[in-house]
């Protein structure tokens, strides 16, 4: 395949797409793990069949997951439907209906009630109207709307024109510029401004440097990342260029969980088509700047989403954390300089490059700017992923969005996951922002959002986290390591009834110390969820303790 | 220079000081558990915590360098709270047998235990059910008590680079253990016992011998007659309160001798022997093209399985003399029994040397037992020596020194200096420059071997001809010798040297693995001052001038490597394959 | 409740070709720092890490046996045993957790009578908790192999992963 030139890369992006009906499938796992393929195969027979001139195509996640599995008719000039949980057979009857009879299938069709459905499928891009669609997609913008493996819609959405930007009039200065004006700030957890951690790497000494792409998402009911990877690799790929650009790296790494193979096989897709097209290898479009991509896998360790720890598993060692300073910026993977971010870090780069920082700027409240995805999941109405401005409300997502509790009431909403903290009902009216949900205790983490209804027990997804914590702990150090496992065993003695006011004191005492002495982030947060349902939901902690009967039967 | 404040006081230090040391100018002790001087540090305890005034929150000392501006305070009660819950935390998760343990009132936690007013167990404790291994028969390894310090794992890949331990499983279940939970014994392990010497708990210790000794002695049927190996006298005085480096070497055959020994010889008496038959296989090799060159020097038994087990190409370089001790025990059951007409097999021989890998090597192959028996019936570490003096009721500060019994206590300065690295190829040298020239020297100092940097070289004129030399401590520093050797050899090059001295332990035998707790580089050259000094105060400097030696010749081995020598003093080697490291 | 295959990995049965280690040495050896690469693909290859492999892939990848070790007892994804025919993984994520998983492994553990990440003694099933598969929207999910079943009720759980059962080739 010739490599691009600037050009090139213009052209094809303006070759219209040719307008004509199409039937889009949502094929990322979870769709696949609900039946997509099914009604994927379904269509495709079908329109083979009756010799419709019809594309049937592959499209990522669209954030709908409890509808899944989502296909959507698009028939030009008529608005698009969009259909939920469509069998093989209820596929067979779209066409049936839809395509040749042209009378939609009210049945199946996804009922535009809340803000998920408004959403789907959809480019609202633009910023929303006052009392519109409370979702904006900027991360998600191509999730659900084009197909992953094709590097041609990419490019026809824009794709890799920051890239050309950065390598015919931009900068490394002009794009620190950006991301700066942008505030930017690390989605992975910390909420770290990007921007200074590209000035920092950049300017670091050493031998070589390199950016990797933290695709570990270990936290336990998030997948944001996964989705992203699965419904638009690119984007993050054109992130890593940029960066790789910026700070003169010559490799980037994707380090990906092992345990999302579609994730990995479609950046691995996307890493091969952009090497063919001339955006990765060497003199990149044309260019003097050289930079590749590879692929390297988790192996089943949380721990390994923090930093060192990765690096290390990089490096084919354990995935033990060390101690910063030396922070990876000055003497990460291989002792040279390295920036670590997180996918969705990532993929909002190109767009900020392409708009400007300031458009980025506008969006969301204070220092907390821009957009955040969630994966809203847990005892929801509509569980699913949504991409909502900072700022909103976590009312707004939970009720307005996810519909509210599918059954009861909700009780509490745990962001942060592990590392995170329970917020009370009663605190919903909070604004999503990295200082907002820190003053509450809880964090805003890599955006795991768990719902829970009033017959959920506080103790009980306390003792859920601890444990979670306590087996990914490394090990390295002795507060985690022991203080983890002593906290889980008081805890049970408190949920089993047979705890009394001693053993919460001890809670507290090993909490400090955990908080205090661990060597890293998970050990140093892994009390939190403890704390803050002591903190929100006291009385439920003491009806455990000896001779009271458990407040919640789960 | 970089500024900084600590509990109030100004500190300046040079970029890169640690918290810790920069605390220690302004003498504030930090405690510290999983830190060691002679290691990176692993951050892994948390027990080090101090506090940046400015943010409020804490850091570790050992791991975090100083920095400009910096404001810390090392002692408010949040810090000592923390530091006590730490504690604690280990402590629930240890088998709290201090006073049935080897490093009772000498462990870093329990020292910490006690400073820290620890007087409750507070919570459930946790020691997991994990068996001892005591396979190697050399270092014992109690993963119970081990507290993931990480510091034996360090020295053994690293230091040492023999990759025989490793923490396995994560989280709780973190333990010590060779690859995929083997006993040590069918890992790579030399038995060095590094790993003991840094370990802060019990949960590394050398096997202890110090009952079968008991027994032996106590047997009115034999004859048990110890030597002490050159390291031992300048350390066992610091498990009595003497400083480091003392020579205590007429006090510690006083002490055997209450002990009940019936002969108390000296292993520097073997050195001296091992630099005849040596230096005479040198010049062989090196003056009659005799066998191949570089002479390799054989005395340390953990180099020696070092080399079986991953350089057998470099078994023919070896010299076959036996060790020190080893020379000692076959002539101790042959020449000694019957110049003092002592039936042989009555006869037990001990060893008290720094090291734990003399525990294997007693039983290494046939050769071992060339007297008809084993040569040495047990070898003991100096600190197993140290707790027996202890136990023998001996006030061992008052009492007054004695000597060696002959013929095999007499030695050399050259002996001496065996027990620090380079001693022994300072030694060899002295010996073999008189063999070639033939003349008395004027100087028997070869000063480029001493000191404590990794690998030595040096080139030296003797009789018109260049002798190239190389000296190797920590068996990490070996394979750059070794490669560059095999280098030279591939490509048919002049070879980089004709001597080499090898010895497995960072600083020599001073730094044994059975030496006395906490060595240091400090500690190290404090210890081997105090054998160069006695080999500067003595008469006899070169171990040809030792008339013992002489004597032994001409009464009993003929000359150096007659038949009887190679039959009591050489050795052979063979490869000990194992999993690749 | 809904059940369907994926492109997961699958364990594939032992019978490769001996040079089978010498090929995944070869492809990793000069890479820098690839080891949890290369056991990626011993584990794909052999279903766990047997330590024949492990002691002779040290070598060829100039890593050593410690450090091996090291890193597989590390991480939950690699196995020292053979696993059974079938490895049921038991989604133990938040949402899942939230929405029944504890009681859909309890079930199976009774079913089975063997413990979560043991293998019954025919070394047909194998039960193992996984951290989240992510797709928690179709929360609780378990898989079976490459089969993932989605939305599951705890009572309908044995019979769900029953269903999934293939009988021996031969
Ligand atoms: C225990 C632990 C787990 C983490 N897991 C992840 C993860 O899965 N993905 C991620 O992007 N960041 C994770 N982080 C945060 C990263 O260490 C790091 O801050 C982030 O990747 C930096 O990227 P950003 O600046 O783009 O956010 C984790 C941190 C800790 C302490
Ligand atoms: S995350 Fe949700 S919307 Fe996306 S593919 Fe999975 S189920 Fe579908
Ligand atoms: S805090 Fe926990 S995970 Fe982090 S280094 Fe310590 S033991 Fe490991
Ligand atoms: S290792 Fe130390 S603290 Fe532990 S039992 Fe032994 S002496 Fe006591
Ligand atoms: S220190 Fe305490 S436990 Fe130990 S012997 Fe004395 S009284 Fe007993
Ligand atoms: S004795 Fe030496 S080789 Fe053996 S485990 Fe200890 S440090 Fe390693
Ligand atoms: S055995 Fe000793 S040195 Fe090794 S990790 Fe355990 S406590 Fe530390
Ligand atoms: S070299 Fe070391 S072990 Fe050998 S005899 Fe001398 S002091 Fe003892
Ligand atoms: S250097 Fe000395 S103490 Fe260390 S193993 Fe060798 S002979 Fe033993
Ligand atoms: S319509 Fe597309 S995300 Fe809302
Ligand atoms: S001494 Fe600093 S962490 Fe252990
Ligand atoms: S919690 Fe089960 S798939 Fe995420």
């Amino acid at each position: 395949m010739p490599k691009l030139t600037p050009k090139d890369l213009d052209v094809l992006r303006a070759k219209s797409v040719v307008i004509k009906t199409t039937i889009s499938v949502g094929l990322s796992s979870c769709g696949i793990a609900a039946g997509a393929e099914a009604a994927f195969a379904a269509l495709g027979e079908e329109v083979k069949a009756r010799g419709l001139d019809i594309s049937v195509r592959r499209v990522g996640c669209a954030g709908m997951c409890s509808m899944e599995p989502l296909v959507e008719v698009a028939v030009p000039g008529q608005p698009t439907v969009m259909y939920g949980n469509v069998t093989a057979d209820d596929a067979r009857k779209i066409i049936a209906e839809h395509l040749v009879g042209g009378k939609i299938v009210k049945a199946l069709q996804v009922q535009t009630v809340n803000e998920l459905a408004v959403c789907a499928f959809g480019d609202n891009s633009k910023p929303a109207p006052a009392g519109g669609p409370k979702q904006y997609r900027i991360v998600m913008r191509n999730c659900g709307v084009i197909d992953p493996e094709s590097f041609d819609e990419y490019v026809a959405r824009d794709g890799y024109q920051a890239v050309k930007f950065a390598l015919t009039d931009g900068s490394s200065d002009a794009i620190i510029e950006q991301l700066r004006i942008s505030g930017l700030r690390g989605r992975g957890g910390a909420g770290f401004p990007t921007h200074m951690k590209w000035d920092l790497t950049r300017k670091a000494v050493g031998e070589e440097r390199f950016i990797i792409c933290n695709a570990d998402e270990g936290d336990p009911g998030a997948y944001m990342d996964r989705s992203v990877l699965e419904g638009d690799p690119h984007a993050v790929l054109e992130g890593m260029i940029l960066g790789g650009f910026t700070i003169g790296a010559k490799l980037g790494i994707f380090y990906i969980r092992a345990e999302y193979p579609l994730a990995i096989e479609r950046v691995e897709k996307a890493i091969k088509q952009a090497r063919a097209n001339g955006l990765l290898g060497q003199n990149i479009l044309g260019s003097t700047f050289s930079f590749d991509c590879e692929i390297r896998l988790g192996a089943g360790a949380f721990v390994c989403g923090e930093e060192t720890a990765l690096i290390a598993s990089v490096e084919g060692k354990r995935g033990t954390p060390r101690p910063r300073p030396p922070f990876p910026s000055v003497k990460g993977l291989w002792d040279q300089p390295t920036m670590i971010n997180n996918v969705e870090t990532l993929a909002n780069i190109a767009q900020i490059i392409n708009r400007g920082g300031a458009w980025f700027a506008a969006i969301g409240i204070g220092k907390s700017t821009g957009t955040k995805v969630f994966a809203v999941t847990g005892k929801v109405k509509y569980s699913g992923l949504v991409e909502i401005p900072m700022g909103t409300t976590l009312r707004e997502i939970v009720m307005d969005i996810g519909g509210g509790a599918a059954e009861g009431n909700v009780k509490a909403v745990q962001t942060g996951g592990p590392s995170g903290g329970m917020i009370p009902a009663n605190l919903l009216d909070t604004p999503v922002t990295y200082e907002h949900l820190q003053q509450l205790g809880s964090i805003m983490g890599s955006g795991g959002m768990i719902v829970m209804d009033d017959r959920d027990s506080v103790v009980d997804l306390a003792r859920f986290y601890l444990e979670f914590c306590v087996d990914e702990s490394c090990g390295k150090c002795a507060p985690c390591r022991i203080g983890g496992t002593q906290m889980q065993r008081v805890l049970e003695k408190i949920a089993e009834g047979k705890g009394d006011d001693t053993d919460v004191a001890a809670l507290r005492r090993i909490a400090q110390a955990m908080q205090k002495a661990s060597l890293c982030a998970l050990g140093q947060t892994a009390p939190n969820p403890v704390l803050s349902a002591m903190k929100y939901f006291p009385k439920e902690f003491e009806s455990r303790l000896k001779k009271s009967t458990p407040a919640a039967a789960v | 220079m970089i500024k900084l404040q600590i509990n109030g006081m100004a500190v300046e230090v040079a970029p890169g000081t640690s918290v810790y040391e920069a605390a220690k100018k302004v003498s504030v002790k930090i405690p510290v558990l999983c830190k060691h001087p002679d290691l990176d540090h692993t951050a892994a305890c948390g027990i080090c915590v101090v506090r940046n005034k400015q943010n409020g929150r804490m850091l570790r000392a050992c791991s975090t360098p100083a920095d400009n501006g910096m404001d810390l305070s090392t002692e408010d009660p949040e810090i000592v709270q923390t530091r006590r819950s730490v504690l604690e935390l280990m402590l629930s998760k240890h088998p709290n047998e201090c006073l049935t343990c080897h490093r009772n009132q000498n462990c870093e936690l329990q020292t910490l235990a006690a400073d820290f007013n620890i007087h409750r167990e507070v919570l459930d404790n946790i020691t997991p059910e994990i068996p001892v291994d005591e396979s190697t028969k050399a270092v014992t390894l109690d993963a119970r008590k081990c507290i993931s310090c990480g510091r034996c794992i360090q020295v053994c890949q690293e230091n040492q680079n023999v990759w025989a331990l490793s923490f396995v499983d994560r989280g709780i279940k973190t333990r010590i253990a060779a690859a995929g939970d083997i006993p040590l014994a069918e890992s790579p392990c030399v038995r060095c016992g590094q790993c003991s010497a840094h370990c802060p708990t019990g949960a590394i210790v050398e096997y202890d011998e110090s009952e079968a000794t008991w027994e032996l002695l106590r047997n009115p049927d034999l004859y048990c007659v110890v030597q002490i190996a050159p390291a031992v006298r300048v350390a066992i005085g610091e498990a009595f309160g003497f400083p480091a480096g003392t020579n205590l070497t007429g006090k510690t055959y006083a002490a055997l001798r209450r002990m009940g020994f019936k002969a108390v010889f000296d292993t520097n008496f073997g050195a001296d022997l091992t630099i005849i038959e040596e230096g005479t296989e040198f010049i062989q090799r090196f003056a009659h093209g005799k066998g191949e060159l570089p002479l390799i020097t054989s005395c340390c038994p953990a180099w020696v399985d070092f080399m079986e087990k991953y350089h057998t190409d470099m078994m023919p370089h070896f010299s076959t003399c036996k060790s020190p001790h080893e020379m000692v025990g076959a002539l101790a059951k042959t020449y000694y029994a019957e110049k003092n007409k002592i039936d042989p097999k009555k006869i037990r021989v001990i060893s008290i040397m720094p090291c734990t890998a003399k525990k294997f090597e007693i039983q290494r192959s046939e050769d071992m037992s060339s007297s008809g028996t084993q040569d040495v019936d047990i070898s003991l570490t100096t600190r197993e020596l140290a707790r027996m003096i202890k136990q023998s009721g001996i006030d061992y500060q008052t009492i007054p020194e004695s000597q060696p019994d002959h013929v095999l206590g007499a030695y050399t300065g050259a002996g001496t200096i065996f027990g620090a690295t380079g001693g022994v190829m300072e030694a060899a040298l002295r010996t073999a420059v008189h063999l070639i020239t033939g003349e008395k020297l004027a100087k028997v100092e070869f000063e480029q071997t001493r000191g404590l940097q990794g690998v030595k070289e040096a080139k030296l004129m003797v009789a018109g001809q260049e002798v190239r030399i190389a000296v190797a401590h920590g068996l990490g520093n070996v394979e750059t010798v070794i490669k560059k050797i095999r280098e030279a050899k591939a490509k048919g090059e002049p070879l980089p040297y004709h001597f080499v001295e090898v010895m497995a332990c960072p600083g020599g035998c001073v730094g044994g693995g059975g030496q006395p707790y906490g060595v240091t580089d400090e500690l190290r050259l404090k210890r081997a001052k105090g054998l160069y000094s006695e080999d500067t105060a003595g008469i006899w400097r070169n171990s040809h001038d030792n008339p013992y030696i002489q004597e032994l010749y001409r009464d009993f081995l003929d000359k150096p490597l007659s038949e009887k020598s190679h039959h009591l003093l050489h050795t052979h080697y063979k490869s000990r394959p194992t999993y690749q490291r | 409740m809904s059940t369907t295959e994926t492109k997961a990995p699958a364990a594939k049965p032992a019978g490769t070709p001996p040079d089978a280690i010498s090929l995944i040495a070869k492809r990793w050896k000069n890479k820098r720092g690839s080891l949890i690469m290369a056991l990626h693909d011993v584990q794909e290859t052999f279903g766990y890490v047997p330590r024949e492999v492990a002691l002779k892939l040290a070598p060829q990848l100039g890593v050593p046996v410690a450090r091996i070790y090291e890193v597989v007892t590390f991480y939950n994804y690699f196995k020292l045993e053979a696993p059974g025919r079938h490895v049921i993984s038991v989604c133990m994520g938040t949402a899942c957790y939230l929405k029944g998983a504890p009681e859909i492994k309890e079930r199976l553990m009774a079913h089975f009578g063997i413990k979560s990440g043991e293998t019954t003694p025919d070394k047909e099933w194998h039960l193992q908790d996984v951290r989240c598969i992510g797709c928690c929207g179709l929360a609780p999910v378990v898989t079976v192999n490459s089969k993932i079943i989605a939305k599951v009720k705890p009572a309908d759980i044995v019979t769900a992963v029953t269903a999934l059962y293939t009988p021996k080739e031969g």
